[in-house]
């Protein structure tokens, strides 16, 4: 048996060490908020937050946690179920068309809005960069992080281009 | 009493002599302002040629801080003597070269000379770009001089101890610039010419790949026999090159064009930076590059014996560190492992790479830690960074490991210090 801590609650499972992290999430905890996307880091859908830093959980083999903290999609709820900041203003902006990269990109921003609220564009667009939407509704997402960061009292700064 | 004033007369003109020799030695005199000129009055063909060759010695690697200001300084750069920060080398006439005419970028360029009469600290290379030609430094001037101009003042270099003091730069040049072109070898072949005239000129590859002596000058008599450049570990390219599979000039080649080598590994760090560079630069240059290096490591290891068969001790390597074997199974073997997709697209395996090949492991961990950005030539998977999801002493087994499997050479003794100068981040 593997102890690990998600959304603040412990659990007990019985899996491979070496099992990615993504799979005991759903498939053990029927934690379904992070998505298979490639399964080799690249796209970013399975994106959960591991003591507050955003990581690929299918790379994440489940021995690797230790007493570490993860968060996921669900995590960001609050315990009456009211959605977090960022569900909401992605829904607000309709920024999801297929979905499947949303809870990747919504537990990515969540990090950088948590240590920042006050964030530039461009440091919103560097941050998000390893998470791919092949939708095409970045300017969506981006106006939802926008939105999310000014419900929780800060913004994002555009920083006005310099004299060439 | 008379012997004694004779001998302090004659000790006082002695240091009055040497004085005054030091000072003409380390004065040079300004050289005048002129107005920025025209960028019309390039012609168009040497303004590219300028360009080829600036993406050849990387200008942009260290005189780009941010990557919308293209060669407007700024970007630091770690030394044993302090933080040095890059000039602004665009037209602009304020803060960077705008104002500097063609003697006097030909001066900067050969002798370490600012415009002003300031000498430059030689972490610009030009002990490397003494060497290249007329031609060469007359292209760079004209591709430089046609750039957007972008007025950014650069923070200004203070280094520690008497170093600050420029002047003292004057012995330095004395004891380490060999001023002027290489002689060409007419043993060797016009590409093996013109890739050495390039190699230790422009491209100043010794620069990161030569070990330096305690005055901060590249020691020639270590010339490219591996040296710690920023915290990643420049290896060998000379005999000692610790390859498992041949480099030949085709191969090498391949891999400065592309950053990828399908029979040694992805180019990591600041190489990684320089192959994107070289990818744009002439390439028949980088050819004659690929010749010339291919000489220089004619006589290691794997040039006698080109090893096909990769090492894979996995076995030995799990018994020796189970809980690392668990991680590479969890987090690497869906990429690396023999048969993983990525594989089959003919990526090199671990053991030909030559980060676990050499005697220290900070290329590894900055590998496993920070990943690598894709190659610059092939469409394909870019290695994400690990250092949140491992805590050290996991990134640092999971090294073990990877030496262990791959090599048969003995365990690194240098794991922890690697793991903790890298997740501090600062290079030095």
């Amino acid at each position: 048996m593997i102890a690990l801590t998600v959304n603040g609650e412990t659990h007990q499972v019985d899996v491979d060490p070496d099992t990615p992290l993504l799979y005991v999430l759903r498939n053990e905890l029927a934690l379904n908020g992070a998505k298979f996307g490639c399964g080799l880091g690249q796209c970013g859908a399975c994106t959960v937050l591991l003591d507050g830093k955003p990581v690929y959980s299918c790379l994440v083999p489940v021995a690797a946690l230790r007493t570490r903290k993860v968060r996921t999609l669900e995590g960001l709820a609050s315990p009456d179920g009211t959605p977090g900041v960022l569900s909401i203003a992605f829904e607000a902006e309709q920024a999801a068309q297929c979905g499947y990269c949303i809870a990747g990109m919504i537990v990515r921003a969540q990090a950088l809005l948590e240590r920042n609220t006050r964030p530039t564009a461009d440091e919103v667009r560097a941050h998000l960069a390893p998470n791919l939407c092949r939708c095409g509704t970045h300017m969506r997402i981006l106006r939802a992080v926008h939105r999310a960061a000014e419900m929780m009292g800060g913004g994002v700064r555009a920083v006005a281009e310099r004299e060439p | 009493m008379v012997r004694g004033t004779r001998l302090a007369g004659g000790i006082a003109l002695a240091t009055a002599a040497s004085l005054l020799l030091a000072f003409a030695i380390a004065w040079h005199p300004e050289i005048e302002p002129t107005m920025p000129p025209s960028p019309s009055s390039f012609a168009r063909k040497l303004v590219i040629e300028g360009e080829q060759l600036a993406k050849l010695g990387n200008c942009a690697g260290c005189h780009t801080a941010e990557p919308g200001r293209p060669l407007a300084g700024g970007r630091s750069l770690a030394t044993p003597f302090g933080t040095i920060f890059a000039a602004n080398i665009t037209p602009d006439a304020e803060t960077g070269i705008g104002t500097w005419s063609r003697a006097a970028f030909d001066r900067a360029m050969r002798r370490g000379i600012a415009r002003n009469g300031k000498h430059l600290y030689p972490a610009f290379p030009y002990d490397h770009f003494t060497h290249a030609s007329d031609g060469d430094v007359e292209a760079l001037y004209a591709w430089l001089m046609t750039r957007p101009a972008i007025a950014s003042r650069a923070p200004e270099t203070r280094l520690d101890g008497v170093v600050a003091f420029r002047p003292l730069i004057a012995g330095w040049n004395l004891l380490f610039l060999g001023e002027g072109p290489l002689e060409p070898d007419p043993a060797r072949s016009s590409d093996w010419n013109r890739g050495r005239a390039l190699a230790e000129g422009l491209a100043h590859c010794g620069g990161c790949h030569t070990p330096r002596n305690r005055f901060g000058a590249e020691d020639r008599s270590r010339a490219y026999d591996g040296a710690m450049v920023e915290g990643w570990y420049a290896p060998p390219l000379n005999a000692r090159s610790p390859a498992v599979r041949r480099w030949t000039a085709d191969r090498l080649h391949l891999y400065l064009r592309t950053g990828l080598s399908p029979t040694h590994a992805a180019a990591a760090g600041p190489m990684g930076d320089v192959t994107r560079a070289l990818a744009q630069a002439r390439d028949e240059d980088v050819r004659a590059i690929a010749v010339y290096f291919a000489s220089l490591m004619s006589q290691a290891p794997a040039a006698r014996q080109d090893q096909h068969d990769a090492m894979d001790r996995q076995l030995v390597a799990q018994q020796a560190h189970p809980e690392a074997a668990v991680l590479f199974a969890g987090a690497c073997a869906v990429c690396h492992e023999p048969g993983a997709p990525m594989m089959q697209q003919g990526r090199p395996p671990l053991a030909w790479g030559t980060p676990l090949q050499v005697d220290n492991a900070h290329d590894t961990v900055r590998i496993i830690m920070e990943g690598l950005a894709s190659p610059a030539g092939p469409a394909g998977p870019a290695m994400p960074a690990f250092a949140d999801i491992l805590d050290d002493g996991q990134v640092g087994a999971l090294a073990a490991y990877l030496r262990a499997r791959f090599t048969d050479k003995p365990p690194w003794s240098d794991i922890g210090a690697a793991v903790a100068h890298a997740r501090r981040g600062d290079g030095k």
